[in-house]
């Protein structure tokens, strides 16, 4: 599975990220996916997510301070709530906005690392009630290697190291904001399609997607090349 | 505390300190000199930085040492503020003593000589935009705390607003606002700063500088008029308010 694969090769964070975000939606009955990290601070930030309603949906839980992704945070366990009633009893805000975004249910698993929790894999799904075990476990898992993954980019696990790890996942993060949008303008794309061209053309092409992102701000790779691909 | 914001509020003090001032100094001397009564560190600098990479100009230095050493890395073409320029990530050394050397054989010799126990770099970047580097020098070996790893990565963003704005012509019309103002990390805004260096054939850095005075000149937030850049409300050309559409 390309997550492992993602251990030994080459190595992009924002790639991983994004890798367990899709995959998650792959492999476990969710229909999006997104992954929130933590600095030193406890300060969490968005990192990668599998739609655009899911991005959403974590900056408006940030930004009101409510929600499974936070309690999750909090709690370093895994949280869900049995049905709409109940997510509606603990988290009326976050519940409001996550039906409007045309989800049924949320769920949130730790990522954790010596004790500490570093981050969070969120799950939702179009229909009511928590994830079955069996993919409560698989989650977990691919959660743990993302954590895992994330750690050894450097070689050193020095918790000192974590919020220059963060720092430098957000600087990828720009970058390929700032590809996406160079490629949207010059193609007419949307920001959701560019981002997935430079994916696919990452992949066909096997590069880092890190690295596909500069050479499209720099131009070296033709964005109409993309487009067809 | 659940959000960014926390890192974002201290950058802004941060730059609140440097600009609510009687202090004449240039303001990146003032912010190195911030810098060095924040950290438990012996001396900070500030290195340009061009698209070429490490341009060999030091922006500013707390101390004669620190400078010197800036200069010497740049002649040597090694150290960790060479290195972080090249990757864009910061170099963090807190034992010379041990690993300086045989990282660096010519700058670690004399970074040793020169009483540097610990270097720690950081690249001022947004992006694919790289202005500079940040770097803290120590006389004792050991780690930042993560405390205070926070701090410098606050210092270091800090710095890229400053030199950001030095670096703007004074035809972006920038507001002195936007030396106060964080980066707005939402990804509209670097979305919108993608399309604008096409839709006005310009550098990454000037897009960004533009967007942020076209907000400050029609008096609505940064990230406001990237959505409307992104949604195609607007479009950047070379009029008077810097673009036109229908926001």
């Amino acid at each position: 599975m390309d997550l492992a694969d993602t251990l030994v090769a080459d190595f992009d964070v924002i790639d991983l990220l994004h890798t367990l975000a899709t995959r998650s939606t792959e492999l476990l009955d969710a229909n999006a996916a997104g992954i929130m990290l933590a600095d030193q601070r406890g300060s969490l930030r968005v990192m990668a997510s599998s739609t655009e309603e899911a991005r959403l949906l974590e900056l408006y839980e940030l930004q009101r301070n409510e929600g499974p992704c936070l309690d999750c945070f909090h709690s370093g366990a895994p949280v869900a709530r049995a049905d709409l009633d109940a997510m509606l009893a603990t988290w009326p805000v976050f519940t409001k906005r996550m039906r409007e975004l045309g989800f049924s249910s949320a769920q949130a698993l730790p990522m954790r690392l010596h004790g500490d929790t570093i981050g969070v894999l969120n799950l939702f799904r179009s229909r009511p009630g928590p994830l079955t075990e069996s993919d409560l476990w698989i989650g977990q898992a691919m959660a743990h290697v993302a954590t895992v993954g994330l750690m050894q980019e450097r070689s050193i696990a020095a918790s000192e190291q974590l919020a220059e790890q963060l720092q430098a996942a957000l600087s990828s993060r720009v970058l390929l904001e700032q590809a996406k949008g160079v490629l949207a303008e010059r193609t007419g794309l949307s920001m959701d399609e560019s981002f997935h061209a430079m994916r696919r053309y990452a992949r066909a092409n096997q590069r880092r997607l890190g690295e596909v992102a500069a050479r499209i701000i720099d131009g070296t790779v033709d964005a109409e090349a993309l487009r067809g691909t | 505390m659940t959000t960014a914001a926390a890192h974002d509020r201290r950058v802004a003090e941060i730059l609140s300190l440097i600009t609510d001032t009687e202090d004449d100094r240039p303001l990146l001397v003032r912010l190195c000199a911030q810098g060095l009564t924040a950290l438990p560190v012996a001396g900070v600098a500030l290195a340009l930085m061009t698209d070429e990479g490490p341009s060999g100009v030091v922006l500013a230095a707390t101390d004669d040492r620190a400078r010197k050493l800036e200069e010497l890395q740049f002649s040597l073409g090694e150290g960790p503020c060479v290195e972080a320029s090249r990757n864009g990530r910061a170099v963090l050394e807190p034992d010379l003593g041990s690993s300086g050397p045989t990282r660096w054989p010519a700058f670690g010799a004399a970074v040793l000589e020169a009483g540097v126990r610990a270097i720690f770099a950081f690249p001022l970047r947004v992006g694919a935009i790289r202005v500079g580097i940040l770097d803290l020098y120590r006389d004792v070996p050991g780690w930042l705390s993560a405390e205070d790893l926070a701090e410098a990565l606050a210092f270091a963003d800090a710095a890229t607003v400053v030199v950001l704005y030095l670096q703007a012509d004074s035809g972006a019309g920038l507001a002195p606002a936007a030396l106060t103002e964080p980066i707005d990390n939402r990804a509209q805004v670097h979305q919108a700063t993608g399309m604008i260096t096409i839709q006005l054939d310009v550098e990454m850095a000037e897009a960004l500088l533009r967007l942020r005075a076209h907000a400050y000149a029609t008096s609505r937030t940064v990230s406001e008029v990237a959505v409307d850049v992104v949604d195609r409300r607007i479009r950047f050309d070379d009029s008077d308010t810097g673009a036109s559409g229908d926001p």
